[in-house]
């Protein structure tokens, strides 16, 4: 069952003006440019790509932390983007968000235990902030202590309690794990691998790290310049990735094994701004695909399927590279 | 590798750098004991989490770190050419550093001074250790630009920093490091801070660059999978002590610190299906208060009351081939303990 469906979503920035506020505004910033993808309720969908992809706003958009351009999300078929200020307050008991940076999510002011009362009390709930506490592996004795007495780890354990305090349904975790060390990366991913199948949550797990997002999501979405370009079940895109980009970004990350063998695909060039997007393909310019033509650079490629459930966006995706 | 070693190039013996905190927390011992070796032309990974010492190690050969509240203590020694950088005056030391030995920094970002442009920026070594004139200077930038691939070289040396994206940016990091072409380039982090597309790009300059001028690499990282493609040797750091140093192969395909070996398990991989990550229990100590005996018995699956009590040297591992395979751990000396635990 779907729980949670977005349909062409789209969010560009205003161009600033040039001239300290006066002049003609620059071209907007296209950070999401018509996204569709949906959720199957207790599974895990990886959003991947890297910086400026438009990852974190497609996130931060379906939860309405950040208003669309255009599109629709539908939450357990409601239009998220339809409701009026009471409703929308009530949907997002159901909807939660677990953000980067455990530094600075966190009020420095409050303690653990005052971070976790709120969205309860906000909410009109009881619960026990020392089952919470518990429940993500931390002591009783933290409801006490300030964000400034934890380490990392822990204060992503009390960013992960706060956004299930409120016993939600569907959390979007953006980039939950990147800013901690490699074994404390490993305890909150299982972490959060054991809260899904205790809560039967569902989960949008946005991350840049493509083993990362091997290791908890059922699906995957790769994002370039505010387009997804694929999209399949985790096994497949890892087994046989069809995008040109895709296929350079798995090859790219690093492998812990001296004797791997693999062929790496290095892309020449930066990502270009979403501002200035290129006609055609927006992977044109950097792709190393041998069957590049003169089509890539005039005619955008529709995110189509190539195998039953494997979607790419590539006029050649069918192609051996 | 049976070979009579060649001449070291770079030795580090017994480098201690402390931190005295404030109102009386105690002396942070960031770097405690550290020793190992870099030769010509190798790359050596130094490899451990936030909180290790590796970066500190990495100021410290430079004397880079800041007095006080840092210091080093009297009988540590970095040896490079068989002088004693610790003991040199100023005036010496300078004509060593950035000239000789060169470092980049993670974040190209603030490591840039934005009201310069990059080629002042790459030039200014060169004025200062090569006595160049300014256009000639200024002709070795455009030349360092070409070579780290930055195109339009002739047309970048007038940017400034802002108008490149992160990983120009981190190429004229490069260009700026090796502009005088050193022995010994310190690369700290150098492709933390970029995305993994634009960290392939980096770390095949650097493997081309290194080839090219022949120089040596110290090669600081968190990232076990950049160690692993790019290294020749690895030490691995833990609590401000080297816990395991080996060739690179060997470290992989034999970890015997559980620290190494936990950290393998923690790492998550794209060639692995999806699977239940091995974490290592607990946190790093505080620099203040490193635990008593071995520093890693409170996260250890294996240990025993002897590893409270007492931390073990590094200790010669005896796999074959394993290039001066160590591990300051007490399973070296009774590995039947690693077996009863699996």
């Amino acid at each position: 069952m779907t729980l949670v469906e977005v349909r062409d979503l789209v969010k560009h920035y205003a161009g600033e003006r040039r001239w300290f506020g006066l002049g003609r505004p620059r071209a907007p910033v296209r950070a999401v440019d018509g996204v569709s993808f949906e959720i199957t309720s207790g599974k895990t969908l990886g959003l991947v790509g890297e910086s400026g992809s438009g990852k974190t706003t497609v996130g931060r958009t379906m939860l309405r932390l950040q208003e669309p351009t255009s599109g629709t999300v539908l939450f357990e078929g409601n239009d998220v983007f339809g409701l009026d200020a009471t409703r929308l307050r009530a949907l997002r008991r159901r909807m939660q968000i677990v953000f980067q940076d455990p530094y600075s999510s966190l009020n420095p002011r409050m303690t653990v235990e005052e971070t976790l009362r709120e969205p309860l009390e906000i909410h009109g709930l009881k619960g026990a902030v020392s089952a919470l506490l518990d429940e993500v592996g931390l002591d009783a004795a933290f409801a006490k202590r300030y964000p400034h007495e934890l380490s990392g780890g822990q204060r992503q354990r009390v960013g992960i309690a706060r956004a299930l305090s409120v016993e939600p349904q569907f959390v979007v975790c953006d980039e939950p794990v990147s800013a901690l060390d490699v074994s404390v990366q490993a305890q909150v991913l299982n972490l959060l691998a054991d809260l899904q199948a205790k809560r039967r949550l569902t989960y949008l797990f946005i991350a840049h790290d493509l083993a990362v997002v091997r290791h908890i999501a059922d699906d995957v979405a790769v994002m370039y310049l505010g387009k997804i370009v694929e999209r399949a079940p985790a096994a497949e895109i890892y087994a046989q990735p069809r995008h040109p980009y895709a296929r350079a970004l798995l090859s790219a990350v690093p492998e812990p094994n001296p004797r791997a063998t693999k062929r790496r695909i290095v892309l020449s060039g930066d990502i270009p701004s979403p501002a200035h997007p290129s006609s055609g393909c927006p992977f044109h310019p950097r792709c190393p695909h041998p069957k590049k033509s003169e089509r890539c650079s005039t005619e955008a490629p529709a995110l189509r399927p190539i195998t039953p459930g494997h979607l790419a966006a590539c006029h050649y995706a069918e192609e051996p590279m | 590798m049976t070979t009579a070693p060649p001449p070291v190039l770079l030795r580090v013996s017994g480098l201690k750098t402390y931190f005295v905190t404030e109102q009386g927390k105690g002396t942070a011992r960031a770097v405690d004991d550290v020793s190992f070796d870099l030769y010509p032309g190798e790359t050596l990974g130094i490899v451990g989490e936030s909180g290790c010492g590796k970066t500190v190690t990495s100021l410290s050969i430079l004397r880079l770190v800041p007095e006080p509240p840092g210091h080093i203590l009297p009988g540590s020694l970095i040896e490079f050419e068989g002088r004693n950088l610790l003991a040199l005056p100023a005036p010496e030391l300078r004509a060593v550093r950035g000239n000789q030995i060169a470092m980049i920094f993670q974040e190209p970002m603030t490591s840039l001074n934005p009201v310069f442009t990059v080629g002042d920026q790459i030039a200014e070594a060169a004025i200062i250790h090569q006595h160049l004139s300014r256009s000639a200077a200024r002709a070795r930038a455009i030349e360092m630009l070409q070579l780290v691939g930055i195109p339009d070289p002739a047309e970048r040396v007038d940017h400034y920093p802002h108008q490149l994206s992160g990983g120009m940016r981190q190429r004229v990091m490069i260009a700026m490091a090796l502009v005088c072409h050193p022995k010994v380039l310190i690369a700290d982090e150098p492709t933390t801070a970029l995305d993994v597309t634009i960290q392939a790009q980096i770390l095949e300059l650097l493997d081309r660059l290194q080839s090219e001028l022949g120089m040596a690499v110290l090669l600081i990282t968190h990232d076990l999978g950049v160690v692993a493609g790019h290294a020749d040797r690895v030490v691995v750091m833990y609590a401000g002590r080297v816990v395991e140093t080996a060739s690179t192969d060997a470290l992989f395909e034999r970890p015997t610190h559980p620290y190494t070996e936990g950290l393998l398990g923690a790492v998550p991989r794209i060639d692995a299906p999806r699977t239940r990550l091995h974490a290592i229990p607990g946190q790093v100590p505080a620099a203040t208060a490193w635990p008593t005996g071995c520093r890693f018995h409170p996260r250890c699956p294996y240990a025993w009351d002897k590893c409270a009590a007492e931390e073990p040297p590094l200790l010669e591992t005896g796999t074959p081939g394993g290039g001066g395979h160590t591990a300051r751990c007490w399973l070296v000396t009774e590995p039947e303990r690693r077996v009863a635990k699996r």
